[in-house]
């Protein structure tokens, strides 16, 4: 695997992340973050259908009329949905009742449709079939950090097995309610938006209007 | 009284937007200005109450488990199918009111002409016609639940930017300028919507 390969790997990951640079995917970041156990049937997920569907629709690129398509990556993506929705009902009934219809909604997960017109449609297969790769994983990076936060301090476990020992069975930790509800995961997102942003500035957005700080005028003592 | 009930239930306790968290990538992307985020308003209105009403057609007479028993093949479930079922009817009925709008409503074409392609890749319109088939809505319901769920979520994205006009004349850090804050706003939003979840009509 070469340097260039590795770069469109790992790229996604921190420098261009899917979810908080590009503005992708934010819709299933939030809802299914609340365990870790879905979460991570999410991220695998999405990562699979990106991976594949960048390369799917890669090898398809130069047959299809740009009129019709986003038709042709819908009915792609939706067939590699189908599967993958199927194949969790198979082996993970609970998990899949968990996370309701939020695999049913990767096909309009901005991150599959966003990397396939913004990659897929303009490299070859191995390399989109990377670059979805990455970006699943940038996605999952985030996804996994906000789940570990509002698991472990929202019900004291990892994986469902305890790991701070809850007061109300007699240990010493109160949880934290507030991070099982929904909203707790857009706070917690903001936050790790601004950590990152704050490690690389780069990434910060310019402001549209700059507050401006009118002298004081001197007064005469 | 049961549609009021769930028209209610669906603006405000269930709002797709934001306790769903469905649809959020337009909803962050065009909360900028009041004018637009109206317009893709209406757009999401007028598309979720012709897609839910639609789908819910097709899933009760040709997806639905058993549902093939008015053609002779009761053992028949095509619900495998659901999926990409739905996405074509949306992707359809987004081109079709594109194409009727441009022909007989120029006006109301061009104030909404750069949100209707936006709105086929909208999980919000996809979330809605989910739900539907998971609660197992009858006709009537998926009309309610298809208006109501639009007008919840146009109400939730006005909001937001109304919100976010005011929100650039403020000092915010500079890691957190832009998206960090929106989020952070969204969240106290939520927040807010979550005092309906107690409501019983």
């Amino acid at each position: 695997m070469s340097y260039q390969h590795k770069k469109i790997i790992f790229e996604p990951i921190v420098d261009n992340n899917p979810v908080i640079l590009q503005v992708l995917g934010i819709c299933s970041a939030l809802a299914v973050t609340s365990k870790l156990s879905t979460t991570i049937t999410m991220c695998l997920a999405l990562t699979i259908v990106t991976a594949f569907s960048n390369a799917a629709i890669s090898l398809v690129r130069n047959h299809t009329p740009s009129s019709i398509r986003i038709i042709v990556q819908m009915t792609i993506i939706s067939s590699l949905v189908i599967v993958t929705d199927q194949f969790i009902k198979a082996y993970a009934f609970s998990i899949s009742k968990d996370l309701s219809v939020f695999v049913g909604l990767i096909i309009t997960n901005c991150i599959v449709m966003g990397r396939a017109e913004a990659y897929a449609m303009k490299h070859p297969p191995f390399p989109s079939f990377l670059d979805g790769l990455g970006n699943g994983l940038g996605y999952s990076a985030l996804l996994m950090v906000v789940g570990v936060i509002r698991e472990l301090f929202g019900s004291g476990s990892l994986f469902g097995y305890p790991i701070l020992p809850l007061d109300r069975d007699g240990g010493w930790y109160v949880p934290n309610g507030l991070l099982l509800l929904p909203p707790s995961a857009f706070f917690l997102i903001g936050m790790i938006i601004w950590v990152v942003r704050s490690w690389k500035p780069a990434q910060v957005e310019q402001p549209e209007y700059k507050i401006y700080h009118a002298p004081r005028p001197e007064v005469a003592s | 009284m049961d549609l009021v009930n769930l028209f209610i239930k669906a603006v405000f306790v269930e709002n797709l937007a934001l306790t769903f968290f469905l649809g959020m990538c337009t909803f962050l992307a065009v909360s900028k200005k009041i004018g637009t985020a109206l317009g893709l308003g209406i757009a999401v209105i007028v598309v979720q109450s012709l897609t839910i009403p639609i789908n819910n057609l097709i899933y009760q007479f040709l997806i639905k488990d058993r549902a093939l028993a008015w053609a002779g093949l009761p053992e028949i479930s095509l619900d495998f199918l659901g999926l990409i079922t739905y996405i074509s009817v949306i992707a359809a009925v987004v081109q079709v009111l594109e194409m009727f709008l441009d022909r007989y409503v120029p006006s109301l074409y061009n104030s909404l002409g750069i949100f209707l392609p936006l709105i086929t890749v909208n999980c919000a319109i996809l979330g809605g016609c989910l739900f539907m088939v998971e609660r197992d809505y009858n006709f009537s319901e998926s009309v309610t639940y298809g208006v109501a769920s639009g007008v919840g979520w146009a109400l939730a994205i006005v909001a937001m930017a109304g919100v976010r006009e005011k929100l650039k004349y403020s000092d915010i850090p500079e890691g957190l300028q832009g998206l960090g804050v929106t989020f952070i706003t969204a969240g106290l939003m939520a927040l807010g919507f979550m005092a309906f979840s107690g409501i019983q009509l």
